[in-house]
């Protein structure tokens, strides 16, 4: 194929599509190849990401790779399958097919997998096998015979393991032939093998059986560690284990450097008020708006960065599709689908990619129920507002060896996850009726992460928290900077336009414990949740009532303790957040879904945080 | 005796005779897993309540999958 480069002159780049099942390598193989630059895209019309990069051959040519979400066979039962297929067959508006595929395959798994590459040569598309993980399957006793195997196939296999530049030598050196061939449309493309995917299997299996022979091991290493991980008692208890470990560290490890953050916003407040004229409004603008603002919600990157470091070592290593395996057995008793746990999780992180990764979902009510609690899970955006609110509030005792702190954490974390099996179990026995569920799903062999993959991803993360505080956090900081500071601010908060509209809201607020300064930051807290805490620094730090120092201290002495346990119940349910109501409407076609959303949320946050309110009084706490 | 993978206890091995389901979609989804005739089969791990869901081994893979989905599954016990 020929395309036009930047400079005018006409250079052939081929294009390749990395095509295979769930768990056998495709990301690591995409960033080894790429260096891990890659584009992460949508699709026309759809929000499943997929991601682009390039790459140079040894002979100079250039080749782009996409990297699509795993699949099985050829069907697409759901949406992000469909998209992988479409865009293997040319289907997707805006994307030119690939000129070739690498279909990537797990070795440990092909006599079970081998049927798929006989699908794929229906494709019409030049086809190569590459073998992955060589290694690990010779240490599981597997021995294959490539030559065996090419000849049987009708198509070129290479074997490859893709996360050693020895390992990965074999494929650039084909590479380096066949993507000429592929350009010069010499490369072979196999025939088609028909649609009996009965007569499929039964061909692939005369296949491995002539090519593939298999030591079978007393136990391997994965089995062995499955018979205590995978216990229906003990394994929950280990689960639950790490995830109490896991809040507990987000706790733990990140004072220090929460600590030297901290400091250094407080530095830059101080700079700015020597460089900038005393007592102006810009002063005032740069330090309680920008920094006061921004620099409240960037103090949560540590935190942020180890919740993920636990997440993303839980998906490299094989043990999430256990944890799935595990609590499925609790998901089919609230008559979830077990492959909603996936989406789930993903809404620990933010609810946006969980409720896009409920397209993994077969069945549309349980995709709708799906995305209906998604909001219930721990998102990050509320963590700035719980390590906040439990910094200043609770103590920080140990409890044998763990912290109080970390503790309640959890503790919130528990809440929202119950009420979501509670809501989803009431959605399913009356607006969802109907739909049967399923899992499903192949339990990988563990591997160690691969250190570049985990630390690549782990950089995404933390960029995606970074961006929302430049995007969303440091124009929210502004607008309420000027709305906390006009007309006049002489009678404190009250007299301004941001006292104004809040004392309009806070008579609605005040019977569940909240204050004027709560009710003003709620408005834009609409924008994303812990726009809240960087209201609440800016809001206190221009009001000349409220004491001077770190936001902590300055909520001690602002707020009861029934007041702050009232707020935690809030955000455990609390509604607001634009960006998860937006894509609610994108992804159900319609504003039903998500008002309706929004509409029960916000009848839990309240009653919650009422009860909690008056609980918490009436203990005299 | 050709009986339902559902009922294999658990670390006995059977071999997949076949597919019977009216939901032919999942019988679909099954075979491009991995199931096939004449592939040994061996539930090894049970959910805590009502033994559901199951995790098999199959070639060397380890599956996880539902009652409702394993019930689909014939096979004759070894």
């Amino acid at each position: 194929m020929v395309h036009e480069n930047q400079s005018g002159t006409r250079q052939k780049i081929a294009r390749f599509a990395l095509l295979g099942a769930p768990n056998c390598g495709k990301t690591s193989l995409f960033n080894a190849l790429t260096g891990g630059r890659a584009k992460v895209a949508n699709y026309p019309g759809v929000t499943v990401e997929y991601r682009k990069g390039e790459f140079t051959l040894p002979n100079n040519q250039t080749v782009e790779l996409l990297d699509l979400p795993g699949v099985y066979g050829d069907c697409g039962h759901s949406m992000d399958e469909r998209v992988a297929i479409d865009a293997v067959r040319g289907n997707l508006e805006g994307e030119r097919q690939p000129d070739g595929l690498l279909f990537l395959m797990d070795a440990s798994h092909i006599t079970t997998h081998l049927h798929n590459v006989l699908q794929a040569k229906n494709y019409g598309l030049p086809v190569v096998l590459v073998l992955n993980m060589m290694d690990m399957a010779a240490r599981d006793g597997i021995e294959i015979d490539v030559a065996a195997l090419e000849s049987s196939l009708g198509i070129p296999v290479v074997s490859c393991v893709a996360v050693r530049a020895s390992g990965r030598a074999h494929l650039l050196d084909f590479l380096n032939g066949w993507a000429g061939e592929i350009l010069n449309d010499t490369a072979t493309v196999p025939n088609a093998e028909g649609d009996s995917l009965k007569d499929l299997q039964a061909k692939a299996r005369n296949i491995s059986g002539v090519s593939v022979s298999r030591i079978e091991k007393a136990e391997t290493f994965t089995q062995r560690i499955d018979k205590i991980v995978l216990h229906p008692v003990l394994g929950i208890a280990i689960l639950a284990a790490i995830l109490v470990f896991m809040f507990q560290a987000v706790y733990w490890w990140a004072g220090p450097f929460m600590d030297a953050i901290e400091s250094g916003f407080g530095w830059l407040q101080g700079v700015s008020e020597r460089l900038l004229p005393a007592g102006g409004w810009l002063t005032s603008l740069v330090s309680d708006g920008v920094i006061a603002g921004v620099g409240s919600v960037l103090i949560f990157l540590p935190q942020i960065i180890i919740l993920f470091a636990f997440i993303l070592l839980l998906e490299a290593s094989g043990y999430m599709a256990r944890a799935a395996f595990l609590v499925d057995t609790l998901m089919a008793k609230v008559g979830l689908n077990g492959r909603a746990f996936i989406p789930l999780l993903s809404s620990f992180a933010c609810a946006i990619p969980g409720i896009m990764a409920a397209r993994t979902i077969e069945q549309e009510r349980d995709r709708l129920t799906t995305i209906l609690i998604a909001p219930l899970m721990t998102c990050a955006a509320r963590w700035p507002v719980y390590i906040m609110i439990i910094g200043a509030f609770i103590p920080n005792t140990k409890i044998g060896f763990l912290r109080l702190q970390g503790l309640v954490a959890f503790g919130l974390v528990v809440v929202g996850i119950l009420f979501a099996m509670i809501m989803a179990f009431i959605f399913k026995r009356t607006l969802m009726k109907g739909a049967k569920s399923t899992l499903l799903i192949e339990l990988p062999s563990y591997k160690m992460p691969v250190f570049k993959d985990y630390l690549l991803g782990l950089w995404d993360r933390a960029k995606i928290f970074i961006n929302r505080a430049g995007r969303i956090i440091l124009p929210a900081s502004v607008i309420i900077w000027f709305l906390a500071s006009y007309p006049t601010k002489a009678n404190g908060i009250a007299g301004t336009f941001a006292g104004k509209i809040g004392g309009v809201i806070e008579p609605v607020l005040r019977p569940i414990g909240f204050n004027l300064e709560i009710a003003i930051s709620l408005i834009p807290g609409m924008a994303a949740r812990e726009v809240v805490v960087g209201a609440l620094a800016t809001i206190y730090s221009l009001d000349s009532e409220a004491v001077d120092g770190p936001i902590r201290e300055v909520l001690q002495n602002s707020w009861s303790l029934p007041t702050a346990l009232a707020f935690l119940a809030w955000f455990v349910f609390a509604p607001q957040c634009l960006s998860t109501l937006a894509i609610m409407k994108k992804e159900t076609n319609g504003w039903k879904w998500p008002l309706f959303a929004f509409g029960y949320l916000f009848v839990l946050a309240y009653v919650a945080a009422g009860l909690t309110f008056h609980t918490a009084t009436a203990f005299g706490l | 005796m050709t009986t339902r993978l559902t009922n294999l206890a658990k670390n006995e091995t059977g071999v997949i005779t076949g597919f019977d389901d009216a939901d032919t979609d999942l019988c679909t989804r099954l075979r491009e897993i991995g199931f096939a005739e004449g592939d040994n089969v061996t539930p090894l791990h049970f959910g805590l309540f009502g033994k559901n869901p199951m995790s098999v081994r199959l070639n060397g893979a380890l599956i996880a999958l539902r009652k409702a989905e394993a019930k689909a599954i014939l096979v004759k016990a070894l």
